[in-house]
């Protein structure tokens, strides 16, 4: 499910993700509410962050896009109380986070809509889709994540 | 001294650091030149002799090693703008060190400048706003800052081996000790370990003190051929060993508290031919407190998880086993936005037996270590041994 943020949440939405044709997949993926990894189907490799290739064994005719479970577990975290860029000095505190994910790789994105001492290293989460106004035509989401 | 691996003909000849900390009124350029000539005279040598020409800076783009040489009015036969971010210098003297072994320049000048200050640059705390970079798109809408990166760095530590803030405010408190004895440093007044943690809050667990100054400055190293260096001004600085690696997040499997200096450190120390005991004094770039404790780890001053108990007590200060930063470090002393020229600046003078009231006594092997980019995310390390015959 892809939810439409209110003014108060984040990502602010001057932080907007742009694609190239090679991570397109990921974010249009976020757009339909869907975690879209790469898998290699000549070595089984799963990469993060998409590429136009597989960089484990450089084949490009091996590599497909698939939905991921969503689920993970926070490997670390911070809680952001300083940072000037526009945008962000509104929604300070807010929780950054690296999350494995089941299919192995690990991710950086944020933890949203709990209380930051709840979080811990460990953590079971799982990704939710935030839309932002866009000021293009993109059909693009930001994965966020949860805490089950 | 035991010495193997490392082409055993090039030396430091000469070094500099500008002594300023505020700058309105200059050009990163301008610091750059006040600070060869500054260097040059150190080594008993003219612009006229350089041949190699090395440098970075934060505003150096596509062709600044070129700016630069026309704002000198330099011609080199030999031209190195490698830009890994403030670990650059301490790479640079390793190219330099490779390049004068092949014959392809025989003195060679590396430079950096800096008015990140008087600039009001937000280094560490501002970051991820609206870039267009498709690359960057996966740190952009999460707020990513590099104090952010290195605080999930901190905080996996702390949960890993139970690492402590009191901990890591040990290492701001030596390094203030140490600026107070550095007529330079910018910040002298002594902090507490109570001082650091009531500070305010960056990025947890990371306080404002945890973090480096931010200054104007720059410096210059002259880097030739043993036997030149030899009849110069000042007793020659030896590099014994070099190496330079990055660590960064791969496809997304790598082990994140690893960072560049394990691989580095390995292969300086085994090129030098010496052990972590034998090292004097080191020069680590501490842009935050956890990337002092990181890098002693990495580079097998202690094992993973000890560093905690490695720095407390004074265990890095002035009179231990391993002083780290007699400068003051930047946290202290000076951080123009990319700090490894005076890690390797600092380390050929506590080597030359120059440094007075901070002066580590007898010191004849130094290490310097830095540390580019963003620990946690993405970074370099370059690591220089150094040595001095007495
Ligand atoms: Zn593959």
């Amino acid at each position: 499910m892809v939810v439409k943020p209110d003014s108060a949440s984040f990502p602010p939405p001057n932080a907007q993700p742009h694609a190239s044709w090679e991570t397109r997949g990921f974010w249009e993926g976020a757009g339909r509410g869907e975690l879209v990894l790469q898998w290699c189907t000549e070595c089984s490799a799963v990469q993060h962050k998409p590429r136009g290739l597989c960089v484990d064994c450089l084949s490009d005719e091996g590599l497909v896009h698939f939905v991921a479970s969503g689920e993970g577990t926070v490997h670390s975290f911070t809680v952001t109380e300083q940072n000037q860029a526009k945008g962000f000095v509104d929604v300070c505190p807010y929780i950054m986070a690296y999350i494995r994910l089941a299919e192995g790789p690990r991710i950086l994105s944020a933890i949203t809509e709990c209380d930051p001492d709840s979080v811990a290293i460990g953590s079971s989460v799982r990704a939710a889709f935030v839309a932002q106004e866009r000021t293009d035509e993109e059909a693009f989401a930001v994965p966020v994540f949860h805490l089950c | 001294m035991v010495q193997n691996g490392f082409p055993q003909n090039v030396a430091i000849a000469g070094v500099y650091e500008h002594p300023s900390r505020f700058s309105p009124n200059k050009t990163e350029f301008q610091i750059m030149a006040e600070s060869a000539k500054g260097a040059l005279d150190d080594a008993g040598l003219t612009r006229n002799d350089v041949d190699g020409l090395f440098g970075a800076s934060m505003s150096m783009g596509l062709m600044g090693i070129v700016d630069l040489a026309e704002y000198l009015d330099l011609y080199p036969d030999y031209l190195d703008g490698t830009n890994i971010g403030g670990s650059s210098f301490v790479a640079h003297v390793s190219h330099a060190a490779a390049a004068i072994n092949a014959g392809l320049c025989n003195v060679a000048l590396v430079l950096y400048g800096s008015t990140a200050a008087s600039n009001s640059m937000a280094i560490g705390t501002g970051g991820s706003g609206g870039s267009k970079n498709p690359d960057v798109a996966f740190s952009t809408p999460y707020g990513m800052t590099t104090v952010g990166s290195y605080a999930m760095y901190a905080k996996l530590h702390m949960e890993t081996f139970g690492t402590t803030s009191e901990q890591l405010a040990e290492i701001a408190v030596t390094m203030r000790k140490h600026a107070a004895l550095n007529p330079l440093a910018k910040m002298r007044t002594p902090i507490s370990i109570d001082d650091v943690l009531s500070s305010r809050m960056i990025s947890r667990p990371l306080h404002l003190l945890d973090c480096c100054i931010i200054s104007d400055g720059g410096g210059a190293i002259v880097v030739t051929s043993a036997e030149r260096a030899r009849d110069l001004r000042k007793t020659p600085v030896s590099i014994l060993g070099s190496s330079e690696a990055v660590q960064h997040q791969g496809t997304g499997y790598n082990d994140l508290l690893t960072i560049a200096a394990k691989q580095s450190g390995e292969v300086a120390f085994g090129q030098a031919g010496v052990s972590r005991e034998d090292i004097d004094l080191a020069m680590i770039y501490d842009s935050f407190t956890i990337t002092v404790l990181a890098t002693l780890e990495n580079l097998g001053f202690c094992e993973p998880g000890e560093g905690g108990d490695f720095v407390s007590n004074a265990g890095i200060a002035l009179g231990s086993k391993l002083p780290v930063n007699p400068d003051g470090g930047g946290m202290s002393s000076n951080h123009p936005g990319m700090r490894g020229i005076f890690l390797v600046i600092e380390a050929v003078k506590q080597l030359r037996n120059e440094c007075e009231a901070r002066q580590v006594s007898g010191a004849e092997i130094a290490l310097a270590h830095g540390t580019g980019g963003t620990i946690g995310d993405k970074h370099s390390g370059a690591t220089l041994i150094l040595g001095i015959d007495r």
